[in-house]
């Protein structure tokens, strides 16, 4: 039997990968996929706890996080694409539209 | 015997993410997602979550990869391949973050080395199939189930309203 921190350590690694990717990548479209691996490490947690101490509520939870990462990259990959449509890029440095 | 299917599925879920990251074109990075994703979903299974397993099939690996690739080929990005640098201004900022993040993991292998945790319940036969998993989401958990189509409704409409019109 593997042992939770097996999990854990697995979920904190990805999580890790995942801020690597958002803080150094500048593809805003890579930036995303970054959050998704994040998304992802995070529901490893929730099952391995649920699996560990017999409940639903931690795959009821990830469940949720799957409706919010499909609600986020579809309103997400429609601002990449109007801002690409006014810009021509989806180089994060280049967006500063709103800032100052 | 579980340890020889985990180690290998890990490995590779961890590897297909670094290739993420380090992929200088976007569409090999969301190829090595998919694989990525494909290896959690059997983590999934070792897990004995067989309904997450087939939902992160079927939603991560299938549908949001797929919008993924859809927006990577509609946007045509050529030149972007070659100009792949690291962002200079963030260097002393992931630094930081990855001390911390070394910070995270050492206390995570100090909290759980030799916690509780590490006997596992006893399950029933049927733990995670769809069968248990729909009945809690549609008697404990009915309101957010709820809420959550909505938010999907909404993240419908906003997506269909930002693609649509032009940005002033």
């Amino acid at each position: 039997m593997v042992p939770l921190s097996h999990y854990l350590i697995l979920s904190a690694t990805l999580f890790s990968i995942g801020v690597l990717g958002v803080l150094i990548r500048r593809n805003a479209i890579v930036v995303f996929m970054c959050v998704e691996i994040m998304l992802n490490a995070v529901n490893i947690s929730l099952i391995a706890f649920d699996r560990y101490m017999n409940q639903h509520d931690g795959q009821i939870f990830s469940f949720m996080v799957m409706c919010v990462a499909a609600a986020e990259v579809s309103v997400g990959l429609a601002i990449v694409i109007a801002l690409f449509r006014n810009k021509a890029t989806v180089n994060l440095d280049e967006i500063n539209l709103m800032k100052w | 015997m579980e340890l020889l299917i985990f180690y290998p599925l890990a490995l590779a879920s961890i590897i297909l993410a670094l290739f993420v990251v380090f992929n200088k074109s976007a569409i090999g990075s969301a190829v090595c997602l998919i694989g990525m994703m494909l290896g959690l979903a059997g983590v999934f299974i070792l897990l004995q979550a067989h309904f997450l397993a087939i939902l992160q099939v079927i939603v991560y690996a299938g549908a949001i990869m797929v919008l993924f690739m859809f927006v990577i080929m509609l946007l045509n990005l050529k030149d972007d391949d070659t100009k792949w640098k690291i962002r200079e201004r963030n260097v002393w900022l992931s630094s930081a973050a990855g001390v911390l993040m070394v910070g995270v993991l050492y206390k995570f292998m100090d909290a759980t080395a030799d916690a509780e945790f590490n006997s596992p319940a006893t399950v029933p036969e049927n733990f995670g199939t769809a069968e248990l998993v729909g009945t809690s989401l549609f008697t404990d958990f009915v309101l957010p189930f709820e809420v959550a189509s909505i938010l999907l409704l909404a993240a419908m409409v906003g997506a269909v309203v930002l693609a649509k019109s032009k940005v002033d």
